[in-house]
């Protein structure tokens, strides 16, 4: 009874510094505008969704993808694309981009989920590569010019979306309500789950259950949620091109998530910050930010493993 | 002359020869590729970035040093293998007993790094590289016009690859190499070593890939990014051929090389992505690859 008691207490306290980490985020991305430009911050978020739907993937199933620019990149021309000539309001565009998102994650899932490790990486890397050059072929994506000019449009017909404040607001309500999906997927039987599998695959197929099955769910899941980054991310800069489905992007999502810590709820969050942050004091140094990103990539994987949230929870013994 | 299906045979033959000559540098990255995972574990993503390295020491040799392209292609492997060997020393050691992604990650981050620096200081243009004179011209075969470098980058290439595959299968030190692959432990136990052999391994798949690099430059141009898309449909044969078979690399290699020419030809708009298709369909019918022992 006595070791019940601790564990509950344990677990009281572990959810404890969740929810104060999480409220602790929401308000500082509340008045966050005071001090750091609305466009800055919203793509800073969008890519901070981007990068905990990719960790959903990783760290608590221990799938590694190398093609999410896929999801991210397809979702915001088809969200561009429906408010451009579609001409739909901003929440069905952003829902269209989503479910072209899952659709697509369904495909590239269940193929990918055929092979394990390293191969699954190869599998997605080459398969988002395939969908690369569609939409550099594909007319209605317009090539290297990408979809220009998407009207924001008014969100359920009231909000006006070019104003940046309510932009802003909206931003963060898909972030947050995003974000607490996740953390309520991570935190169900089924996110249990997906834990046994990566801590253990064969055991968990030999305790019944259809690991293929749970896999394939995880990956449709991340596929959206990296949709809805993406969909969103085109409304915000107005904009959907090339770079957001090329293998760069792809890498990208990995670093931010191992900087801030693979498998940890607030890692990809700081992670993303830390990147856009960094990227927007290096756009003079022109291709040296390969450099830097390469060089980021060998430090964290050398001596950083456990990423920026990994050491300070471990240095403030908790689980962030 | 004779024509098929509406296209010239000098089409059809010119765009098979590219196939070929693209198989070629298939089949060596991903012979390459098998070699070190197999020892190592580590998916080498760096491979392209090293197989840009090949071209461009070929490069630097002419242009600073005078030295052409037979000095290329014995110095250019054998420098950028030995700058191999110092990554495997310096970065890739610390890895082996961790999951294969760090591996993946670590290199990925390195052919950053080189590709970066090399875009750096020679922007996104090719450099030209000339055909070394006792290799220009070519044979009018009746149906097709054969150039000379070309039929010399498929035989060279074929002639490496059936040679690794020799010394691999065939060789005690090859069998040295395949007993270390299944169990190092126990290979270390009879007094080999093991740890000098990874490297060593390591050493030699990078030289095959600037191998290929520097029987590229000639073909296509030496630049920065020459490496990056290459090492994603490099990838896509690895999963359709499966590592565990050196045979097997080679010819989905070769084949694959043709069957992209073949799609040149009839339906251009798919060939960048004909690789990728097959895989798919590969994956829904073998999972395991052609090759491939099992995931």
């Amino acid at each position: 009874m006595q070791r019940v008691a601790e564990l509950n207490k344990e677990h009281a306290v572990r959810a404890y510094g969740e929810v104060i980490a999480f409220a602790a985020m929401a308000c500082l991305l509340i008045i966050a505008p005071a001090f750091a430009y609305p466009v800055f911050l919203m793509k800073a978020l969008c890519f901070a969704l981007f990068a905990c739907a990719f960790n959903l993937l990783i760290g608590y199933v221990g799938l590694l993808s190398f093609g999410h620019a896929l999801f991210f990149g397809w979702a915001s021309y088809i969200s561009a694309h429906a408010a451009k000539v579609w001409g739909l309001p901003p929440e069905l565009a952003i829902l269209s981009g989503a479910v072209a998102a899952a659709g697509l994650g369904a495909i590239v899932g269940s193929l990918a989920i055929r092979r394990q490790g390293i191969y699954f990486a190869m599998i997605t890397l080459a398969l988002a590569q395939m969908m690369y050059f569609f939409a550099v072929q594909a007319p209605f994506t317009h090539g290297e010019d990408g979809i220009q000019a998407v009207p924001r449009g008014k969100l359920f017909g009231i909000v006006d979306l070019a104003n940046q404040t309510n932009m802003y607001i909206t931003v963060l309500v898909i972030f947050l309500g995003c974000f607490l999906l996740i953390y309520r997927i991570i935190n169900s039987p089924f996110g249990e789950v997906l834990k046994a599998i990566r801590e253990n695959e064969p055991r968990a197929i030999s305790l019944g259950y259809r690991s293929e099955r749970y896999k394939l769910v995880a990956f449709v899941l991340s596929a959206t949620f990296a949709g809805v980054a993406g969909a969103t991310k085109a409304l915000v800069f107005q904009l959907a091109s090339l770079t957001d489905v090329d293998w760069p992007m792809s890498g990208e999502v990995i670093l931010m998530t191992l900087v801030g810590g693979l498998g940890t709820l607030f890692g990809p969050v700081a992670g993303a910050f830390f990147m856009v942050t960094l990227e927007n004091y290096l756009t003079t140094i022109g291709q040296w930010v390969f450099v830097v990103q390469g060089s980021i990539f060998v430090v964290c994987v050398l001596l950083f493993r456990r990423g920026i949230v990994g050491e300070l929870g471990q240095l403030l013994r908790v689980k962030l | 002359m004779f024509e098929l299906l509406g296209i010239s045979s000098q089409a059809l033959f010119g765009q098979l020869l590219i196939g070929l000559i693209n198989g070629s540098f298939y089949a060596l990255l991903s012979l390459g590729l098998a070699v070190i995972f197999g020892m190592l574990n580590i998916i080498n993503f760096t491979h392209g970035a090293q197989y840009m390295l090949g071209a461009f020491t070929a490069y630097f040799l002419l242009q600073y040093a005078g030295l052409g392209y037979w000095w290329a292609i014995v110095l250019a492997p054998v420098v950028v293998g030995l700058s191999g060997i110092i990554v495997e020393r310096l970065f890739l050691q610390w890895l082996y007993k961790l999951d294969h992604l760090y591996g993946l990650l670590l290199t990925f981050g390195l052919a950053l790094i080189f590709e970066g620096t090399f875009r750096n200081f020679f922007g996104s243009s090719g450099l030209p590289y000339s055909v070394p004179s006792a290799l220009q011209g070519g044979q009018n075969l009746g149906f097709m016009f054969l150039p000379n470098y070309r039929a010399w980058v498929v035989v060279f290439s074929l002639a490496v690859c059936l040679t690794t595959w020799f010394v691999i299968e065939r060789t005690k030190l090859g069998s040295y190499l395949r007993a270390a692959t299944e169990n190092p432990t126990l290979v270390r136990a009879f007094g080999i070593n093991v740890p000098r052999m990874i490297t060593l391994t390591y050493g030699f798949g990078v030289a095959l890939a600037a191998l290929a690099g520097v029987m590229a430059a000639p073909v296509y141009n030496v630049s920065p990014q020459m490496g990056a898309n290459l090492i994603i449909v490099v990838f896509a044969v690895v999963v359709i051929g499966g590592m565990g078979s050196i045979m097997g690399a080679i010819l989905t290699g070769f084949g694959l090389g043709l069957i992209e020419g073949l799609t040149k030809v009839f339906f251009p708009e798919a060939s960048n992505t004909v690789i990728f298709i097959i895989m798919a369909i590969v994956l829904l019918i073998r999972p395991a690859g052609l090759f491939g022992r099992g995931a």
